[in-house]
C-alpha cells in the first residue's frame, strides 16, 4: 500500500507540475525516479517534522500541492500545532501520507504506534482523514487526492493486505462504500478492518447471522447519510477500527447517531483498541488479536452482542 | 525620535486604545524595523496585496502585531479606522494576525516558531516559479527558544535560500523577564553562523543603519541572511522600556494611554 501511494506521487508529479514531495529522512532510494527527473520538486528534509509541515504550508501558499511522507506518529503528534495552524486553519491542500497507521510497527513499541492519530486529527477543522482498505483502493484515493481542496491525511496500512475493494464501486473522498448488503447487523469498518469485517460477516453468515458491511474509508468528513441508512435497517451497528476507542470511527458513528436519531437507534458496539498505550510487541496481527480485532474476535463479539437479548 | 517614528507610534497607541489591550512592549521594539522594511525595502503593492511578485513578509512573533497593523494601515493595506476596532467583536484585526482576514498578512502567527519554516516553503516555491520575490521573517528573541526555529534554520541553509532574510527583534526581554535569565541566547550571532547563515547586527532603532544594511541583501550569495536587530522593549516610553510588565497588557487603562500620548509629544 505504501509503495502504491509513493509511486502514485511520482505519477501525479509527472502529470501535474504543482505536485511536490517532501520526505522526512526516509529510507534510501525512495522516489529515485522523481528525484532524478524532477529534482526541484523532490525534497528530503531532516528529522524535523515541525519544519516539514511549515515548509509544506509555505509551498501550498505558493500554489503547489505537497505530498508529505513519514511515520504516522511523527506526522501527527510531533507537529500537531503546525498541522492545526499552518495547514488546517489556512485550509491548504497538503497531503500527509502516514506510514504505519495503527499497530503496523508493533515490534517497535508504542512510540511508533499510531493508535490515536485519527482522534487527534478529527478534532482539527478542515482536515480530511482517509484510511483505504487495500492497495487497489489506495491508488484510487491517490488519483482523487490531487484536487481535494484542503488538507488530507492518508493512513497507510502494513502492505500486502488482501484486496477487498472493487474498482466498480468507485471512489470519492467522503463517500462510504457498501460492501455487503445488511441484515439486522451492519459492520462498519475503516482501513484494513473492512477486510476483517467482511471475513467476520462470512463467518457469521455460516452461523445464520446476516451482517452487512459498510466501508467508511473517509472517517472525516463522515458520510453521515450512509451511516444513518445503515443504522435505520439494523438492530446492531458494529464499528471496527485499528484505533483507540477514543475519538476514531466508533466515536464518529456514535456522534452521528446521537445527533440525528432521537430514539429507535440500533445498539452500537465499538470494536477498537482499548484506551491504553499498546503493550506486547510481536506483530500487528498479535496486537490486533489481543484487542479482539481478529476475524474470530470480531465474529465472536458480534454473536455475543446478539445473544441472548437481541436474537 | 523623528516625526515618522512618532507618527507610527501614535497609530500603535490608537490600536492599543481601540482594543483596550495588546502586546505593547513587544510591538514597540519593532517600529523602526517594520518602518524601514515597508518604507524602503519591501516591494509590495498595498492596492494589490496578492501581486504575485510581491516580497513576502511574515511576522513570526505574531504578538508584535500592533506595530504591523499600524504600518499596514499607514501604507493603505486597509483603512486606519480598523486600528480602533482591534480585538473588538467581529473586527478585522485580532490579538494575533490572521492571513484569512487581513490584506498584507502572508501567514497566521501567534504560536511561536512557525514563521521561519513557512517562509522557507514560500522561498522554495518562489524559486521554482522563477519569481524575483524575496521572503522576510521577523522573529522575537524569546521565540528563538522554540526548537522548530532551529530546524528551519538548518534547512534554509541546506536549500541555500539567499532570498530569505530573518530579522531578530532582540529586545532582551521575554514574558517572564530578561532573556539572559530565562535562557541565554548568547552567543547569538555565532549560533546563526554555525547554522550556515550570513549574519549582520544593527541598532534596530537606527533608521539609517537599518536602511543601509538591508539594502545590501543578500549578505552573502548562496546563504540565507539574518539581521540581529538590537532593540529596546517598549522603545520610546521611558516607563515601559526594559520593563517586562509592559510585554502584554490585558487591560489598558485610560491613564496608561494618556501617559503614552503625553510622553510621545514630549519626546
Amino acid at each position: 500500500m505504501r509503495q502504491v501511494a509513493i509511486n502514485m506521487v511520482e505519477t501525479l508529479a509527472r502529470r501535474d507540475p504543482r505536485v511536490v514531495f517532501i520526505g522526512s529522512d526516509l529510507g534510501p532510494n525512495v522516489l529515485a525516479g522523481m528525484k532524478r527527473d524532477m529534482p526541484e520538486r523532490f525534497f528530503m528534509e531532516g528529522v524535523a517534522e515541525q519544519h516539514v509541515i511549515g515548509m509544506a504550508a509555505g509551498l501550498a501558499m505558493e500554489g503547489f500541492v505537497p505530498y508529505i511522507n513519514t511515520i504516522a506518529t511523527f506526522l501527527t503528534r510531533r507537529c500537531l500545532d503546525q498541522i492545526a495552524i499552518d495547514l488546517c486553519m489556512e485550509n491548504l491542500p497538503a497531503r500527509l501520507i502516514a506510514s504505519g497507521g495503527g499497530l503496523v510497527y508493533a515490534p517497535l513499541g508504542p512510540t511508533h504506534l499510531a493508535f490515536e492519530d485519527m482522534a487527534l486529527l478529527r478534532a482539527l477543522p478542515n482536515m480530511a482523514i482517509v484510511a483505504p482498505a487495500d492497495a487497489a483502493e489506495m491508488e484510487r484515493l491517490m488519483q482523487a487526492s490531487l484536487d481535494w481542496p484542503g488538507p488530507l491525511y492518508i493512513r497507510l496500512a502494513k502492505g500486502g493486505d488482501p484486496v477487498v475493494s472493487r474498482a466498480e464501486a468507485g471512489f470519492a473522498i467522503g463517500k462510504a462504500i457498501p460492501m455487503r448488503p445488511g441484515g439486522e447487523v451492519v459492520l462498519i469498518g475503516t482501513g484494513i478492518m473492512t477486510g476483517r469485517a467482511l471475513a467476520a460477516a462470512e463467518r457469521l453468515a455460516a452461523q445464520g447471522i446476516e451482517a452487512g458491511v459498510l466501508h467508511v474509508h473517509t472517517v472525516k468528513p463522515l458520510d453521515t447519510e450512509a451511516v444513518l441508512a445503515a443504522a435505520d435497517g439494523a438492530r446492531l451497528l458494529v464499528t471496527v477500527e485499528e484505533h483507540s476507542r477514543v475519538g476514531g470511527l466508533g466515536s464518529a458513528v456514535g456522534e452521528a447517531l446521537l445527533d440525528h436519531r432521537d430514539g429507535g437507534r440500533p445498539r452500537l458496539l465499538r470494536l477498537a483498541l482499548p484506551d491504553a498505550f499498546p503493550e506486547g510487541y510481536g506483530s500487528q496481527d498479535h496486537l490486533l488479536t489481543k484487542a479482539g480485532l481478529s476475524v474470530d474476535g470480531i465474529a465472536a463479539a458480534v454473536a455475543g452482542a446478539l445473544s441472548p437479548a437481541v436474537r | 525620535m523623528d516625526t515618522r517614528s512618532k507618527h507610527l507610534r501614535r497609530l500603535v497607541i490608537d490600536a492599543l486604545e481601540g482594543g483596550g489591550r495588546g502586546h505593547i512592549g513587544s510591538s514597540l521594539s519593532l517600529v523602526e524595523i517594520l518602518r524601514v522594511l515597508y518604507d524602503d525595502i519591501l516591494r509590495v503593492r498595498p492596492d494589490e496585496p496578492g501581486w504575485p511578485d510581491r516580497d513576502r513578509f511574515i511576522l513570526s512573533k505574531g504578538h508584535g502585531c500592533l506595530t504591523w497593523y499600524a504600518v499596514l494601515a499607514d501604507k493603505g493595506f486597509f483603512p486606519k479606522e480598523e486600528l480602533l476596532r482591534q480585538c473588538r467583536p467581529e473586527a478585522m484585526l485580532g490579538g494575533h494576525p490572521e492571513r484569512a482576514h487581513i490584506p498584507g498578512v502572508e501567514a497566521s502567527t501567534g504560536s511561536l516558531g512557525h514563521g521561519l519554516s513557512i517562509g522557507i516553503g514560500l522561498a522554495l516555491g518562489l524559486r521554482m516559479k522563477a519569481s524575483p520575490a524575496r521572503v522576510f521573517v521577523a522573529t522575537g528573541d524569546g521565540e528563538l527558544d522554540e526548537g522548530s526555529v532551529w530546524e528551519g534554520a538548518m534547512h534554509a541553509a541546506k536549500h541555500r535560500l539567499d532570498h530569505l532574510t530573518v530579522l531578530v527583534d532582540y529586545n532582551k526581554l521575554q514574558s517572564y523577564g530578561r532573556v539572559a535569565e530565562v535562557v541565554d541566547l548568547e552567543p547569538l550571532a555565532d549560533k546563526w553562523r554555525a547554522f550556515g547563515w550570513a549574519v549582520r547586527e544593527v541598532d534596530g532603532h537606527d533608521v539609517d543603519a537599518l536602511k543601509a544594511v538591508l539594502s545590501g541583501l543578500p549578505f552573502e550569495q548562496g546563504r540565507p541572511s539574518v539581521l540581529i536587530c538590537h532593540t529596546v522593549k517598549g522603545k520610546g516610553f521611558d516607563f515601559a522600556e526594559h520593563n517586562a510588565s509592559w510585554h502584554h497588557k490585558a487591560r489598558v487603562e485610560a491613564a496608561d494611554v494618556a501617559r503614552m500620548r503625553d510622553a510621545l509629544e514630549r519626546a
